[in-house]
């Protein structure tokens, strides 16, 4: 059926088309302007300083630390949150008993809020009160200083990785289940089974659901700021700064709109280059096949 | 044909002696890992700091003795300004107010994509849909400066509900839009072509046929857009006042507040995660549904 009706068009259409519009897309244009000016302290008089901010991340040495931290950390939830939850969905999807409690439990993280994770493992590895030492201590062994310089980005990549696992875990097991049986049978026939029918079969047919999921990891770990921001503010010494705390730290603690602009400019653009290697690689697999 | 019949001797060729031993093992461990340090939160926010220091494992004493044991409960709600209960309440009136908006706006705005076919239709589908690649970081600084020029003409509009709740509902609904306008163009056509040759007018097909049976669709699509409101943190540190922060707000706060009462700390990670846990559980298939549909699909 086919609806005619301007004026249903116009009005159903233009509150979302609005709101996206001076929302979302203009302040991103605005984003763009900013990071060419020295805005700063919210004094909407500034001026136009050329490429003097991206000269600065050029210098700038927390932006290499972050910029290593921010690519640790998509690494990690590469190989994680898509490795390891495709290892889950496989096993869960071979056994007969408990499938709805493991896929109820892998996803209370998901639902709970970065806040309150980055509250509970700044706690697990609190010096006196943490739980892991006071493991340690019903064991008899002395406390650790877990939150260290040289620990702090791992540490805070363990709620990071752990909330999301249960997500592309549940997106795998569904992709895992519609494919279809006859495969499988016709495999069992030709003797293909075990390890290798999740290597030839299964990940094959869900190719594409694979690569959905990278997408989906590189947007969603380039945004990743709540667990950090709470667990460690960054810290010690920067030392687990990502781009998007320090995005937050220069626009809004010491007041840098336009260098913290140009810093999301350059998460933008990372994430996209990351978003385009990764659809090309995808692609060029396909002529291999 | 018996699908049962079919599956099992696929299965039993997977079972290989002992694998299943070690893949109970490997999920069981996970499961721990997803469980245990809630367990610890939830026990540990009835204890005072000498007990989770002592035995954090055990049963509160308090409660073992028949004593009270929500001393840390009493704590959060002793701060006036930053009480957590007060936070609680406006975490639900600012996720319940952008819920509902983002599910009048994106209904209507789905409607006129999966039902009208002009010119358009295609192009601003597009330019609606792709607005999902926008990250919130990266419009912050510019909406926080609107949010400002308006406060300077409407008095009492800067830092209160609505700061965030026009960012939240514009920044989100592109999800719902996506969603509805799918599940809506595969709905049976029939029903509103009748109620359209018994002159029905638009607006009345829309709100008796299509919304209803939109339904499931609005829950699933709801539940997400709610827990995603529920636990941003960026847009409501940044633009709300004291008086207005959500729960999220406080917790990222509540170490300098709290600073070494480790008990108020676990029960104020007990409220926060409680009621989205609660919501999840009774709507696990619907929460599971609305979140990997879209990846799936694509």
């Amino acid at each position: 059926m086919v609806l005619k009706g301007k004026k249903y068009i116009l009005l159903f259409l233009s509150p979302a088309v609005l709101l996206i519009t001076i929302f979302l897309y203009y302040p991103l244009g605005k984003t763009i302007q900013y990071s060419f000016t020295n805005y700063s302290n919210w004094v909407p008089k500034f001026d136009y300083i050329g490429l003097e901010n991206y000269k600065r991340i050029f210098t700038d040495s927390v932006i290499s630390k972050s910029l290593i931290n921010s690519l640790i950390l998509l690494a990690g939830c590469l190989i994680v949150e898509v490795g390891f939850a495709l290892v889950l969905a496989v096993l869960v999807d071979s056994i007969k008993k408990g499938f709805r409690f493991f896929r109820m439990v892998y996803f209370f993280p998901v639902v709970i809020s970065g806040a309150a994770i980055g509250l509970m493992f700044y706690l697990v590895f609190q010096y006196e009160y943490g739980m892991l030492n006071s493991v340690l201590a019903t064991f008899g062994v002395e406390k650790i200083v877990w939150i260290t310089e040289k620990s702090a980005m791992f540490l805070v990549l363990i709620p990071v990785l752990w909330q999301y696992v249960g997500f592309y875990f549940v997106i795998f097991l569904t992709a895992i289940a519609s494919v279809p049986t006859e495969i499988y049978e016709s495999a069992m026939l030709d003797g293909i089974s075990g390890f290798k029918k999740t290597i030839y079969i299964t990940i094959p047919m869900i190719k594409n659901v694979i690569v959905t999921s990278l997408g989906l990891v590189i947007a969603g770990s380039l945004k990743v700021f709540d667990i950090v921001f709470v667990m460690t503010n960054g810290g010690p010494l920067d030392a687990s700064q990502l781009l998007s705390t320090y995005q937050y730290q220069q626009a809004f603690v010491y007041y840098n709109q336009g260098y913290g602009s140009a810093i999301s400019v350059l998460i933008i653009v990372l994430g996209l280059i990351l978003y385009l290697v990764t659809t090309k690689l995808s692609q060029s697999k396909d002529e291999l096949y | 044909m018996d699908e049962n019949n079919r599956l099992i001797p696929i299965r039993s060729v997977y079972k290989i002696k002992g694998s299943k031993i070690v893949k109970y093992i490997v999920l069981i461990v996970w499961a721990l890992t997803t469980i245990a340090p809630l367990l610890w939160i939830f026990v540990n926010s009835f204890k005072n700091n000498d007990e989770i220091i002592g035995s954090a494992f055990a049963l509160p004493k308090a409660y073992v003795a028949g004593g009270t044991i929500f001393q840390n409960f009493e704590t959060l709600k002793r701060f006036s300004e930053n009480n957590i209960f007060r936070g609680f309440f406006n975490s639900f009136v600012i996720s319940g107010s952008t819920l509902l908006f983002i599910l009048v706006f994106a209904s209507m705005a789905a409607f006129v994509l999966a039902r009208f076919k002009f010119r358009f239709t295609k192009l601003i589908k597009a330019y609606l849909i792709a607005s999902m690649l926008i990250p919130q970081f990266a419009v912050i600084v510019p909406n926080f400066i609107i949010m400002q020029r308006i406060g300077q003409h409407v008095s009492g509009f800067q830092g209160s509900y609505l700061t965030v709740i026009i960012p939240q509902v514009a920044g989100l609904m592109n999800f719902a839009i996506l969603m509805l306008s799918s599940f809506m163009a595969d709905l049976p056509k029939e029903l509103e072509e009748a109620a359209l040759i018994d002159g029905a007018s638009i607006g009345k097909i829309f709100t008796r046929i299509t919304v209803p049976l939109t339904i499931p669709a609005f829950v699933s699509v709801g539940i997400m857009e709610f827990l995603w409101s529920y636990n941003d943190l960026l847009s409501p540190l940044v633009y709300l006042t004291k008086r207005y922060q959500p729960v999220t707000v406080l917790i990222s706060q509540v170490q300098s507040l709290y600073s070494t009462d480790y008990g108020a700390m676990m029960a104020a990670i007990l409220i926060t995660v409680l009621p989205v846990l609660i919501i999840y559980i009774i709507s696990q298939e619907y929460v599971i549904k609305g979140l990997t549909a879209g990846a799936v699909k694509g």
